[in-house]
């Protein structure tokens, strides 16, 4: 399956990506939304903002509260209640990379200290699975935070001392987050001596076991996991951590350049969606 | 919503539209490659995906065989971003068990099923956006999924959604007509034989009136069936453009 010259089955390198195809705002209900195409992988999250009371631990921050829904789009055993197990999964592993003060800037969520904050609900909805689903959904996770945009608020004091928080009236008065430093996931999978990013369902039926990484534009590890049934010898997971800094790092750059691309086309921009 | 007209003395409803018109309905076939068929399709702001797997073994126990026709399995759920307010679990509360037995019910009038005993076809249908019409938006996109998927049907099914206010009945209902105080009603059409698969109202009305809001419905339904039309052959042409014929 994977030769000693670099080369895989459909002709991409160990380290290479699928074709990608990202576009953010496709669903209007929410403050940001984005759909992340990777080969056969398609995932489409969807944030909403709303007021709640901060967590008692850490009364001047918001939080982010994630959803993963393996709907039966993507395959018939997900029906009813089969895709819960594997929803539960990823929700957990992007609580742990995602909703920490380093990823996001948790402290502008904040409204009101031990009073008002704002939550971020992330829906993640799984809608075609070819595997590396943390990949794809970290990426369009990214690309939704950058483009969610959260009405700013004025808290006013009225005659009982009682606080009343008033949303601003115009749509583009708008409070946007920080991503410099949201990670991206990225998965090694070890298939016989090597490592491959990015494997395909078949591939990984192929493989031993992989390696998730999170890793930040500068190239910071935040998460480290391994998953699945065999087992690694120490070198591997210090080869596949290398790669995986390495891929990860690259990823950052052409993602923001693409988003501030897309953002900058502003009402001009021709929105596909699944149209296209 | 008080102070808002649903339907105002120059006829207009609260999107501008007539009191007929249906809302701009654009589709596509095809869009998973891995799903036997598939569909997407837009409805004004109501967005749906549909998928079917099929027909192929029966899943889980082999009782629900029936010897002489397939199964129809259908599951509708909504995004938990679909709606204004976020919705907690995307399907298995009632209203969700409802939709996908109405599901079942339409295409089990609809899909040559005897030709397929002994087998399972599954439509799912996830609403992504919702406002207003989300039965009759799922039904047009699981058609055009079906019929992607080559399985065998009678004619389209189409479906819309009407209401009725002020002596007028109103096509294609948004959102903001439903929830406000208008009888609706979901009618299901096969248009070529003009058979109705399914028809549903909980609301009262006059006994005079559900004989104007029927018509309105299937000469909506008909109207429906003629965009889907297009889709498909649109589809179909550009299918055979890249296999050279």
């Amino acid at each position: 399956m994977v030769c000693q010259d670099d080369l895989r089955v459909d002709g991409r390198g160990c380290e290479d990506y699928r074709h990608m195809e990202i576009e953010t705002d496709v669903v209007s209900n929410t403050d940001g939304s984005a759909k992340v195409t990777l080969g056969h992988t398609a995932v489409l999250v969807g944030i909403k903002a709303e007021i709640g009371k901060p967590r008692p631990m850490v009364p001047d921050e918001g939080y982010l509260e994630f959803f993963v829904d393996c709907s039966a789009n993507a395959t018939p055993e997900f029906e009813g209640r089969g895709g819960e197990e594997l929803g539960m999964e990823l929700s957990t592993t992007l609580y742990k990379v995602f909703n920490n003060k380093h990823s996001v800037d948790l402290k502008s969520l904040c409204i009101t200290a031990a009073e008002h904050c704002w939550v971020l609900y992330v829906d993640v909805l799984l809608l075609q699975c070819d595997g590396n689903l943390y990949d794809a959904i970290s990426i369009a996770i990214k690309a939704a935070l950058f483009n969610t945009k959260i009405p700013r608020v004025h808290i006013s004091v009225d005659e009982e001392g009682g606080k009343e928080i008033e949303l601003s009236d115009d749509p583009y008065d708008c409070m946007r987050l920080d991503v410099t430093n949201v990670p991206c996931i990225v998965t090694l999978c070890k298939v016989g001596h090597r490592h491959v990013v990015d494997a395909t369902l078949q591939e990984k039926a192929c493989s031993v076991a992989s390696l998730i990484i999170s890793v930040t534009q500068k190239g910071t590890i935040t998460c480290v996991r391994k998953v699945g049934g065999g087992s690694l010898d120490p070198e591997s997971i210090f080869e596949m951590t290398e790669a995986g800094k390495r891929v990860g790092k690259a990823l950052h750059a052409p993602l923001i350049k693409l988003l501030q691309q897309e953002e900058s086309l502003g009402k001009k921009r021709q929105k596909v969606g699944f149209l296209g | 919503m008080a102070g808002l007209e649903l339907l105002s003395d120059q006829g207009y409803r609260l999107d501008g539209r007539k009191a007929s018109e249906l809302r701009k309905v654009q589709a596509r076939m095809g869009v998973f490659a891995q799903a036997d068929g598939s569909a997407y399709l837009e409805q004004g702001n109501t967005k749906a995906l549909a998928v079917v797997y099929g027909p192929h073994e029966i899943r889980g126990s082999r009782s629900r065989a029936l010897h002489d026709r397939a199964v129809i399995n259908c599951q509708y759920s909504m995004a938990t971003f679909s709606t204004a307010e976020r919705k907690r679990r995307p399907h298995g509360d009632r209203k969700s068990t409802e939709m996908s037995l109405h599901l079942k019910q339409t295409f089990e009038a609809a899909v040559m099923t005897q030709l397929f005993p002994r087998s399972q076809i599954d439509i799912y249908v996830k609403i992504l956006q919702s406002d207003g019409g989300n039965y009759s938006v799922c039904v047009n996109a699981a058609t055009l999924a079906v019929i992607d998927a080559g399985i065998p049907m009678r004619d389209y099914v189409c479906a819309c959604t009407v209401g009725f206010v002020d002596e007028t009945p109103l096509a294609d209902l948004c959102y903001a007509e439903e929830s406000g105080r208008v009888s609706s009603l979901a009618l299901a059409l096969l248009p070529r034989g003009g058979q109705i698969a399914l028809l549903q109202m909980d609301a009262r009305l006059h006994q005079d009136h559900l004989e104007t809001l029927i018509e309105a419905a299937m000469t909506a339904c008909k109207g429906v069936s003629k965009v889907l039309d297009e889709v498909v052959r649109q589809h179909l042409q550009e299918a055979s453009v890249l296999t050279g014929e």
